[in-house]
This record gives C-alpha cells, structure tokens and sequence, in this order.
C-alpha cells in the first residue's frame, strides 16, 4: 500500500480527534461576563415614586449613619484597604460579578431556583399525588413546585418588595447624603464605576437583603445556597469600594423590613389554598357539566388534579378581585360545536407532520419542566434589553416589578379563566394529537403563555418603545408555538393574548403615574 | 487474515430513548475487508424499553408506556488495503412512545466513518494475536431536536473516538476486547436557556466525554461466526436526572448491554451474508433498560481489476 498516504489518512484522523477533544468545553452564559452596571441617570429624586405596598419610605425606619469623621468610619475604610491588599482572583471574580447590577443578579437567580424546583411530584403507590409542604421544604415532593403561576407570582414579590426597598433606600440617600466611601478617601482604590450616588444605605444591600427575605418564604429550602449568594454579594461590594459595612448592614436591614411586609401580604393572598381540595375539584368537573359542556380531563397517567385551580382567586397586584373577574374573557366555543371540531381539526393538521423549524419554534417557547416558566423567560428577554439601557438600580427594580406584576396578575386572569370553563386540551377531543412537548395539567382555554406573552410584550413596549415591535412579535410567536405543539387551540392563543395585553395595560397606568416618567 | 464485514448493530447502546450512537459494531470488531472490496448492505434494528433508570432509580412511566426506536441503516465497510478499512454508516431513525401524548420523532441522524488499521498480525502460541487502531468521527446530517428525550432521535453532537482493538484466535474460537474514547462537541438546543444542576443562560451545552469497553469471543469461521457480546459504556461526566424530571443530553448515560451476534454467509462465492442479532441492557444509568433486536443483508463488491471475481473473497485464520 501507499504508505505516505496511510500516514495522512492516520494523521487527518488523530487531528480531527485532537480538534474535538480540545475545544473549549466551558460554556460562557450571554451574562456571565458584563460590563459593571454604569448608570446613565442615577435617579436621584427616586425616594419620591410611588411604592407599591408601601405608604411611604418613611413606614421603614433607618438609622442616621455614624459620622465620617469618626474612628468607626475609618475603621470601615480600612477594612476595605486590608480585603482589596490580600485580593484573591475569586473575589475579583465576585467583583465583576455582582458589578453588573444588583437587581439582575438576583433576578437571575430566582429564575435558577425556579427552574431547579420546577418538577412535578411523582404519584403516590396508590395513584394520588403528593402535595408540597412549605414546612416541610426538604422531603419529597420539595417545597415547591414552582410551576408558572407560582413562579409568576414569585418573580413579582421579590421584583415588588426590591422596588418598594429601593424607594426607600433612596429616600434616606438623600436624607443622610453619605456619600460613597471613595469620595471620602481618595487614597481608596475603587473596583467598580465611581457614582455621585449617596452610598448609605447601600442599595446593593438593600435588594440582597430584600430577595434573602423573601425567599425565605418562597424557596425555603434554599437556604444555604441563598445566604451563600448574599454572602458574596455583600463582601464583593465591600471589597469593591463602593459600600463601608454600615451601608451595607443598613441596606440589608431596610431590604429584609420591606420584604417582611411582602411576606405577610403574600401568607395572606390566597395562594396558599390555591391547590384547592378533592371536593373543589370534583366541582369544577360538575360545574362544566351542568352548564352542559365537556369538562377538563387530565392527560397524565394517573390522572393529577389541575395545577392550582384556585390560583385565579389570588390578589392581584395591579387591580381588584372585582376587576380580575372582569378581565376574565367569555366562554370558548362549545366542545360539540363545528367550530370546536373545526379548530381541533386545524391543530391535528398541525401536529400531523411537524416541520423542523415549528418544532425548534415549540422548543425555543416550551419553558416546561425544569425551566424557569414563561413569566422567567420574559424576565430573561426584559433583563438583557434592560442591561443595555444602563438603568440605576431602582430603575431597574421598578422595570421589573411591572413586568412581573403583570406577569403574575396575568397568571391569576388566565388561571381564573381556566377553571372557570375548565375547557378540554386538543389531545383530549383528538386522541391522535401528539404533543412536541409535555401537556400541561390543566384546562385549555386561555393558553397560559399567550397570556403571559400579551401582558409582557404589553409593558415591556411601554419601557423600551423602540423594542415594541420586538416584542409584539415574540408575543405572537410565543403563543403560536403552542398550536404547533399540539397544545392549544387558536382560540386559546388569540384570546390569550388580547388578555394579556388588557393585564399589561393596567401596568402601563401605573407606569404612567408612579412618578418615574 | 480476516476480512469482511460482522455484525453492524446500530445501537450498541440505547440511551433513554433512541440509538444515540451509532456504533456499528464493525468498528468493534476484528474482521478486515480485502483490499479494493466494498461490503455494503441495509440494517434495521428495533429497540425498546419500559423501564428507565432515572438516575440510578429503576422505574417505569405511564405516560411513557414503552419507548421504541426503528432505525434502518446503511452501513458498509471498504478496504483500502486489507490492513486499512474504512467503515460507515448513516442511519434514518424513527421513535414513538406506546403511551403518554408525547410527539414520535423521525429523521436521519448522523453519519459515522471510522478508520480501522491493523498494525500488527502474529503467530502467538497455538493462534494468531492482532492488534487494531480504529479512530471515528460522527457528524449530525440534519438538524433534528436533541432536546426533547426520550423522543430526539440522537443528541446532535459532532464526536471523535479512538479506539484500541486486541483479538487472539485459536482455530474458529476468538476473543476480542477493546477500549474507546469518545470525545464529545458542544452542542446547541433550541431554547436560550437550560439547568443542569445550575442555570446556563445559554443555549450551548457542554457534552460529556465517554468510554467504552466491549468483549467479544465465540466461534469464527468462513462460513459462520456466532459470538457472544459484553458492552459497557460510561459517560465521564453529565449529571442525574433528578426526581420525575425529563432526561437531558448532558445526563451521564451508562449502559452494560449483553448480547450475540450471527453471520451467516449464503452464497458459495461468498459474497452474499445475513446478519442478525440482539441484546439487552442489565444495568444503566439515565438511559432506557432496552432490548434490541437487528438484522441485515451484506453484500461485497469487488473493485479489483481482476476478471474473475475472488472465489474465496474472505478467509479466516
């Protein structure tokens, strides 16, 4: 044989294997690697917008900070000193991190602890599921599952309560006008973009301090990984020069204060019944029948009980139970009807022979088990457009607290209206309807993410109006992705969307009047 | 010397749901084509699983029912020289889940080649000792869903293996071990955003690399081989599918498979051969408990420059 030619085949093979076997195979996150959060507008009269549950930052009381001038203020200082001289890579590293803002990062990750907790409980021998104990967050089913309204609602406590905080946090910058450690030594190296921002309290401690709270209610579980996070958040802002101790320890208060008052508004909003009982959802099955349609059936075997069924008794955030009643839209079409068979019909068309494009489109907007919802993957598009637009950090928390208000209040509507007609998926009035992702437990009508996607696209166009288009049509691509899954009928989707979008005009309003325009 | 083509079973390994490596067995075995003799022919092979180890937990799953893979397969082997073949084969995969409202998926899926060479061939007591070097690629020839396990068809990650084979002969009895290293590309989903055992705001996932020893021994000869096989793929990194939640492509799949493979040659010239065989999975890690089941035709095209075609177009030791 031609041995040169063996050697280059030989040769081509072991290069083509070392190729493979030496690409980088670390996996850099779109946010792993930001720039630090440089504000373009600092928002110095933000301690006078409007809260959402506070009455005003001064139901929050904050101790005048300890004088500049002062032995314990040096001290301070040059703990600060003595962590930047023996600086490690790591806490460079958290530097960087927490640098890319506060509000992000905590954003980021309750969606991770959401996605983590995302699961559905396995059935119990006898084929009835377990239920989620809150105080018993470490055995099996964990505490919680934190499907898409729990979710929903989760992103808009924790979004809300960092807002009201930050409200207040810059009350009392401009009260007390301490003003950023590096200011007061200039000898002081400084790790992060310098801010005309008073430092006291600090407003990275406050939205910390704020989430820790909070998620001792909603991931109770948690815990270690939570107070590890804030641990190094705490330290890489002091390591970073931009908050003494006392700003931090003040921050931090003043958030965990806030969040207490989120925390007993959100034991007390309902959502603790809203997985309803045997005999609740007996009646939603009857409810259906006496008013002469077909009721819900759920798909998995065993059959589970419908997720959260009472969920759209939940209170709102933007408006009254009343209201909430009055966004409910009217009925779907009968399940006899032509029109009913016509649209189960369409779906089946669409289902019968998937084209790879429509299946990637099902998968890119799927957000089911194990992911961070809908109302997570709208937080994951608002944040990358918000980290360009250089928002202060109480911009950034009132940005996302509208968004997810209206995200969880979107929840509630479309959960209301779920069982309230308790409307059959497309797979249950055609069998031969196989679904491109895992069918969601509970009624069809209105389709969840077209909900969500309405109310989102809704606001988030009002924050940034050159991305409305944008997201008007990731809207509409979100909710069709759900008749090409097999998962909704188009009277779902439509009517999803028209929902969601009458949700997010209610924070559009609010947007409009809570002094930040 | 040995030549020809055994036992191309796709799916060496069934991973939780389909025949995600396409390791035809030629590549595991110690069997040369002649120089300039092209063996090609169709495989299809049917697998199936009811239970799964989700983690290291056995169970099953009613919305699942039993899991199935059909792939048909064209598959061939060419030798270059009878000490260097080149191998191939690029399946169309179908799955379909027996319960459960899960979507069946269809497609073809990657084109393998490998490189087999044969260093070294000797007399060693009463039989023959050889040594292989077999080093393989895949690479995904569609852009089918790797996401959405138990259904995808593969996992859409380009690979590279090298493999070291060692076979010893005495008369028509033979064992044949061999080690491989399979290195694994990142791959992409469809989604921008995934969690493993934290959350990746990307939609790049980091494919774990992974080995796999296969034993082989039993009867060969020119006319038949009957074998019996042990196969043990280990993924060396990947993380457990936790707690009723879906599998990933990243999950760290093991699988020790136990089987046979039988060849039987039919025509007189040698020139025509059936195939068949099976096994079943005994222990695994996040992949299906599958049993698989093939069989297929060969068929050996001689493009030398002779007018009469080679009577005895193989031989064995």
């Amino acid at each position: 044989m031609n041995k040169k030619l063996f050697l280059y085949k030989i040769f081509m093979l072991t290069a083509v294997a070392a190729i493979i076997v030496a690409c980088n195979k670390d996996i850099v996150g779109r946010t792993d690697n930001l720039a630090a959060l440089a504000p373009s507008n600092i928002d110095t009269g933000a301690g006078a917008w409007k809260p959402v549950l506070l009455t005003a930052p001064t139901d929050i009381f904050v101790a005048t900070p300890v004088a500049t001038n002062t032995p314990e203020y040096t001290a301070q200082i040059n703990e600060i000193k003595s962590y930047q001289a023996n600086i490690t890579t790591a806490e460079r590293n958290l530097v960087a991190y927490w640098g890319a803002g506060a509000v992000l990062r905590w954003n980021e990750i309750l969606r991770e602890l959401v996605a983590k907790h995302n699961l559905p409980p396995y059935q119990n021998a006898d084929g009835t599921y377990p239920i989620p104990s809150a105080a018993n967050p470490l055995a099996y089913p964990q505490f919680p599952f934190s499907n898409p309204p729990y979710a929903a609602r989760a992103y808009a406590y924790v979004s809300a309560a960092q807002y009201d905080a930050l409200v207040t946090a810059w009350y009392y910058k401009k009260q007390f006008n301490r003003a950023a450690p590096y200011k007061k030594d200039s000898s002081l190296k400084v790790l992060v973009p310098k801010s005309d921002l008073p430092s006291y309290p600090s407003e990275d401690a406050v939205v910390e301090g704020t989430a820790v709270e909070m998620l001792k209610l909603l991931f109770p579980g948690d815990q270690d990984y939570i107070q590890q996070r804030a641990e190094e958040h705490r330290r890489a802002r002091i390591i970073s020069g931009a908050n003494v101790r006392s700003d931090i320890e003040a921050g931090e208060a003043l958030g965990k204060a806030v969040a207490q008052k989120f925390a007993a508004r959100a034991r007390a909003d309902r959502a603790g019944v809203a997985v309803g009982n045997p005999a609740m959802w007996a009646k939603l099955v009857s409810d259906c029948t006496a008013r002469g349609d077909t009721p819900w059936q759920s798909l998995e075997s065993p059959q589970r009980p419908p997720m959260l069924p009472v969920f759209g008794k939940v209170k709102a955030f933007l408006f009254d139970s009343l209201t909430a009643v009055s966004l409910r839209p009217g009925p779907p079409p009968a399940v006899g009807s032509q029109q009913m068979k016509d649209e189960t019909e369409e779906i089946y068309q669409m289902i019968k022979k998937p084209t790879q494009e429509r299946t990637a489109i099902v998968h890119f907007w799927a957000d089911g088990v194990a992911t961070y919802t809908p109302p997570g993957h709208w937080d994951a598009i608002a944040a990358e457009d918000f980290i360009t637009k250089n928002f202060s950090e109480v911009r950034w928390a009132r940005n996302m607290a509208l968004l997810n208000m209206s995200l969880m209040d979107a929840s509630i509507v479309c959960w209301d209206t779920k069982n309230y007609y308790y409307n059959p998926r497309p797979t249950q009035l055609n069998p031969a309807i196989k679904t491109l992702t895992g069918i969601p437990n509970f009624p069809s009508y209105i389709s969840g993410h077209s909900t969500f996607s309405g109310a989102a696209a809704a606001i988030l166009g009002h924050i940034i109006p050159e991305r409305a288009g944008a997201y008007d049509a990731m809207a509409q691509e979100a909710s069709r992705s759900r008749m090409y899954g097999g998962l909704h009928f188009r009277i779902d989707c439509s009517m999803g969307l028209t929902v969601g979008k009458n949700v997010g005009n209610y924070a559009i309003q609010r947007a409009l009047t809570d002094g930040a325009e | 010397m040995k030549y020809y083509l055994t036992i191309p079973l796709l799916t060496t390994l069934l991973i939780i749901t389909a025949p995600l490596l396409s390791n035809a067995q030629t590549d595991m075995d110690a069997i040369m084509m002649e120089k300039k003799q092209l063996c090609i022919g169709p495989m299809y092979s049917h697998s199936s699983w009811k239970n799964y180890w989700e983690g290291t937990l056995k169970r099953d799953n009613q919305n699942l029912g039993s899991v199935s893979t059909a792939a048909f397969a064209v598959m061939g082997a060419y030798g270059i020289t009878g000490k260097l073949n080149v191998l191939f084969n690029a399946p169309y995969i179908k799955t379909k889940a027996s319960a459960g409202t899960l979507h069946g998926m269809k497609g073809i899926q990657d084109f393998s080649m490998y490189i087999k060479w044969m260093p070294l061939e000797k007399e060693l007591g009463p039989g023959t000792f050889s040594l292989y070097t077999i080093g393989g690629a895949s690479i995904p020839l569609t852009n089918y869903v790797a996401d959405f396990l138990p259904m995808s068809i593969g996992l859409h990650s380009k690979t590279a293996s090298a493999r070291l084979l060692l076979d010893y002969q005495v008369k028509n009895i033979f064992v044949t071990g061999s080690a491989t290293y399979v290195a694994r590309d990142n791959m992409k989903i469809d989604r921008t955003s995934y969690y493993d055992t934290q959350l990746h705001n990307t939609n790049e996932v980091s494919m774990p690399n992974a080995s796999n020893f296969n034993f082989r021994a039993g009867y060969r000869s020119s006319k038949l081989i009957a074998e019996a096989v042990v196969n043990k793929w280990t993924t060396l990194r990947g993380f457990d599918i936790t707690r009723n939640n879906m599998p990933f492509p990243s999950n760290k799949m093991n699988a020790t498979t136990i089987g046979a493979n039988f060849k039987y040659v039919v025509t007189a010239n040698h020139n025509l051969s059936l195939v068949g065989g099976g096994n079943t999975t005994v222990a695994g890690r996040n992949v299906g408990q599958a049993t698989t089941f093939y069989g297929s035709v060969f068929y050996v095209l001689d493009f030398t420059h002779k007018t009469k075609s080679v009577n005895q177009p193989f031989k064995t030791n």
